[in-house]
């Protein structure tokens, strides 16, 4: 495990809080597209109630788009990524390694964010209890699918509009499930089986997605 | 069992075998679009609710299956390609891509058609028509994926990696727009036992249903051998198949 934890995830996490500013700026996106849903349908609290947690999943699928560029680029320029391919350590281990870093960056303070989107768009208290399970289990289901198109482009020259249009048709179904879950508990219905799938759909991409990731690593690396 | 399939995966093999079955698929195109056409348009009986615009169907449903089961074979294509590492299935599953995304389209726009003057709406965010759209972004992907790559070799593996992906959320969305909203009708012509549909009017849909098969079969092994010749233009054989062209032009 060693190599893993000192080589991966502590050199991932200095290098993420070294370039604070690549930190910071996905998460002030989010906090601006958020900001523009009330200016654009109008302040009025039933519709921000209504429309609340599709826009704080919306906003955060596009700025972890935003971000999701990052997990692999740097190391893929200077190298580094190379030298991993040639280490004894599996592939598909350190790539699992990286994605859990960057969920923990990119969505832990999403995590910690919710509560004050939540009354930005007053949203019940209730539903905010059944926001955060989405957010808990949704995000970890962004980072490992969305790697899987990472690692494909991230040899590309202009990856970043590409990335979006490859992975946005992906997450459909997580934003409808997610957003339902809300929904529910809005009427104060039982939400359950919407996280059950959700769950479902995260140990589906957790077991299979690292093979990906590293397979489509090894076809940018050519 | 599958050796048969094994010499194909040469390129010129492959292209020998298009070649060979080319005229067939569009002879054969031909032939029930012709019938199925004619006979669903003109001599189907009309429909006691829906009159004469129910004859969209013979459009909308054949191409609405086949642009499912073109991603399939383009996700076969792609495991093919994947675990045997053969090269021509890569190319067959970019042949494919563009004739499945067109397929969609066809169906979207069919359906709209049929959906105004039944619904009363061109467009409504029902099940099946979200999720045909969300193919038609998935195929787009896919296209987009493939063309974003100078070296095809790896585009090909690209695009193969995000058709899997795409397959395997293909039935997770069906199934999350059907709980989400659903306006449109169920299946009809899939429940064999005790079908939902006249036989005189379903002999045209299963014909027509043939001929689009045919059809994208035809133009996807055109598209094939373009792409095999456009990947092994500087090989032997496509030299002296090019030489051969020119010397029996000068004849």
């Amino acid at each position: 495990m060693s190599p893993l934890f000192d080589g991966v995830f502590k050199r991932d996490m200095a290098i993420a809080f070294r370039q604070k500013s690549e930190l910071v700026q996905p998460i002030m996106f989010l906090l601006m597209v958020v900001t523009l849903f009330p200016l654009g349908v109008g302040p009025s609290p039933d519709t921000l109630q209504r429309i609340g947690p599709g826009v704080i999943w919306i906003a955060a699928i596009l700025s972890s788009l935003m971000g999701m560029e990052r997990l692999f680029r740097d190391d893929f320029q200077d190298g580094s990524l190379e030298q991993v391919m040639l280490s004894p350590v599996p592939l598909w281990q350190v790539v699992a390694v990286k994605v859990l870093g960057h969920w923990l960056v990119s969505f832990i303070p999403l995590l910690l964010l919710s509560p004050l989107l939540a009354v930005f768009l007053n949203l019940t208290f209730g539903m905010y209890q059944a926001l955060i399970v989405t957010l808990i289990l949704g995000t970890p289901l962004l980072s490992f699918v969305g790697a899987i198109a990472v690692g494909l482009t991230v040899g590309l020259q202009r990856g970043g509009l590409l990335l979006a249009l490859l992975l946005i048709p992906v997450f459909i179904p997580l934003l409808i499930f997610a957003t339902s879950a809300v929904d529910s508990a809005a009427l104060q219905l039982p939400y359950q089986p919407q996280i059950a799938i959700i769950g479902a759909m995260l140990l589906l991409s957790v077991a299979a997605s690292p093979f990906a990731i590293a397979y489509a690593l090894r076809v940018s690396q050519n | 069992m599958w050796k048969f399939l094994h010499p194909y995966a040469k390129p010129e093999r492959a292209y020998q075998l298009c070649q060979t079955l080319q005229p067939w698929f569009w002879s054969l195109a031909a032939v029930c679009l012709v019938t199925g056409s004619i006979w669903g348009l003109l001599f189907a009986p009309q429909d006691y609710q829906q009159g004469d615009s129910f004859r969209i169907i013979y459009i909308h449903v054949p191409s609405a299956i086949l642009s499912m089961s073109t991603y399939v074979a383009m996700a076969v294509a792609a495991v093919v390609g994947l675990v045997w590492q053969w090269r021509t299935a890569f190319m067959a599953m970019i042949a494919m891509a563009p004739v499945g995304a067109v397929m969609t389209f066809i169906a979207l726009v069919t359906g709209a058609a049929w959906g105004k003057p039944m619904w009363g709406a061109w467009w409504v965010w029902d099940a099946r028509l979200t999720s045909e759209l969300i193919l038609l972004f998935l195929y787009m992907g896919v296209i987009a994926l493939y063309g974003a790559f100078e070296d095809k070799q790896q585009a090909g593996k690209a695009a193969g990696v995000m058709a899997l992906v795409g397959v395997v959320n293909v039935p997770i969305i069906h199934y999350s727009v059907e709980w989400w909203n659903t306006l449109h009708q169920g299946a009809t012509i899939s429940k064999f036992d005790t079908p939902s549909i006249a036989p005189e009017m379903l002999w045209p849909l299963l014909i027509n249903l043939a001929g689009f098969a045919f059809f994208i079969a035809a133009v996807t092994v055109v598209r094939l051998r373009s792409e095999i010749l456009r990947r092994d233009v500087h090989r032997p054989w496509v030299q002296a198949l090019a030489e051969q062209r020119e010397n029996r032009r000068a004849v």
